[in-house]
């Protein structure tokens, strides 16, 4: 018997449009979406888990090594993948990417003129356990500059992307740190609702924190949960 | 119980080295690329490309296009789908816009078979750039298949919108598919 997802939580969205946001006006959708009945093409999807995370993919103070240890403050970021029904969701793939702690992205496109990192690539790639829990290791991103409005800058952030169980699940988001002064200048996070933004912003929490090593924040994931009633044929 | 779900929030420009790091030639392995189907994986070659418009007409260089499909024989290589897929064809590809000089995504794949209660050959996609908070969601649809005509996604769809969901065969196994954002033939996007 296959099985649906709830629905996605429009309410907790952030618009297609959000003008403030100013690349959104030319790439966002202008007529309604059409609605889809899930069918085994939407409940079906890729399926990636602990197999291929290998080496150092979950630890970006390792894993762009090239003649020592990447600068920045370290830290561990740990959490649960959940579907909305509060179920845990084990062997999810999380892929993530993140500025250096000077803010610099390895991507040839970044121009902000804040320094490389020889040692630090800033990505990476781990799983949930059999509890829905996932960890990685890496350095505090910095905040960097951008051309939306004079005096721009994002704040600190990592993103993330997830699959969960079917494409249907698809999540791609940002992860915020408590207390950073940009976030209530920040259109990306103000597009989001106020009801929901917070659920983006991590928890520093001392369980976490690996003494004499790494800072560590706590950052749960909750993507589309199965639908108690399974899919009509 | 019911939690909240964690919003969306942009790929933004820098992807790349995260999600497609192959691709650009970052040293960083990828978990997929656009070359979907290993030689050994049954099915009819085919070539999926195109590019992404946005409301003024200019061609995205840094959307992220993702495909899921069903194998030649219409079937999914997840668990949920019990008939059971080629072992190699995993059916997922990702492809960013990026590298290819005119700014095109390309998947090289078998043609996938009819899928479960009558729906035409189809591969799904997910959508994402710089500007989208919030991903979106299409098909894509072969123009050379006649049970296009009783497809109930297809069908869903007013009359004079289904060709944005259909690609072109242009010669050689290849089919053509643009995504226009917006404008008279904006793409149409679903809610899953
Ligand atoms: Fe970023």
């Amino acid at each position: 018997m296959t099985e649906t997802y709830r629905a996605r939580d429009w309410a907790g969205q952030p618009a297609y449009l959000s003008p403030d946001y100013k690349s959104t006006p030319l790439r966002s959708p202008t007529r309604p979406l059409i609605a889809l009945p899930q069918s085994l093409s939407e409940i079906t999807g890729p399926v990636f888990g602990a197999e291929v995370v290998t080496g150092d993919d979950a630890d970006l103070t390792r894993n762009g090594r090239r003649n020592g240890e990447p600068l920045g403050e370290r830290i561990v970021v740990t959490g649960r993948v959940l579907g909305d029904d509060g179920k845990p969701l084990p062997n999810t793939l999380l892929e993530v990417w993140q500025a250096n702690a000077c803010g610099r992205y390895v991507h040839k496109a970044d121009q902000h003129d804040a320094p490389l990192d020889p040692n630090f690539l800033g990505s990476g790639r781990c799983a949930t356990d059999s509890n829905g829990v996932y960890k990685f290791m890496t350095v505090k991103p910095g905040a960097y500059p951008w051309g939306n409005h004079h005096n721009a800058w994002r704040p600190q952030h990592i993103h993330f992307s997830l699959f969960g169980p079917s494409f249907a699940t698809r999540l791609v988001t940002q992860m915020y740190f408590p207390g950073d002064p940009l976030l209530p200048l920040d259109p990306i996070f103000l597009a989001t609702p106020a009801a929901t933004r917070n659920l983006l912003i991590a928890a520093f929490t001392l369980d976490a924190t690996e003494p004499g090593y790494a800072l560590g924040y706590r950052f749960d994931i909750v993507l589309r949960g199965r639908n108690a009633t399974p899919m009509e044929a | 119980m019911t939690l909240r779900q964690t919003p969306s929030q942009t790929v933004g420009p820098y992807f790349a080295y995260g999600l497609s790091p192959e691709q650009y030639g970052y040293d960083f392995a990828s978990i997929a690329g656009g070359d979907m189907a290993p030689a050994e994986v049954e099915g009819q070659r085919i070539r999926v490309e195109g590019r992404v418009f946005d409301g003024a007409g200019a061609v995205v260089p840094d959307a992220l296009v993702e495909i899921w499909q069903a194998d030649a024989q219409g079937r999914y290589a997840h668990p949920s789908d019990p008939r059971g897929s080629n072992a190699s064809f995993k059916g997922f590809g990702r492809f960013g816009t990026g590298t290819d000089k005119q700014n095109r995504f390309i998947f090289d794949t078998v043609k996938p078979g009819a899928i479960d209660a009558g729906q035409a050959p189809h591969l799904n996609v997910v959508l994402t750039m710089r500007g989208m908070l919030l991903h979106a969601f299409t098909r894509i649809y072969f123009a050379d298949e006649a049970s296009n005509a009783t497809d109930p996604v297809l069908h869903l769809v007013p009359e004079d919108r289904r060709h944005t969901l259909i690609a072109q065969p242009i010669g050689g196994n290849v089919y053509r598919f643009d995504i226009q954002m917006q404008g008279a033939h904006e793409t149409v996007f679903f809610d899953v």
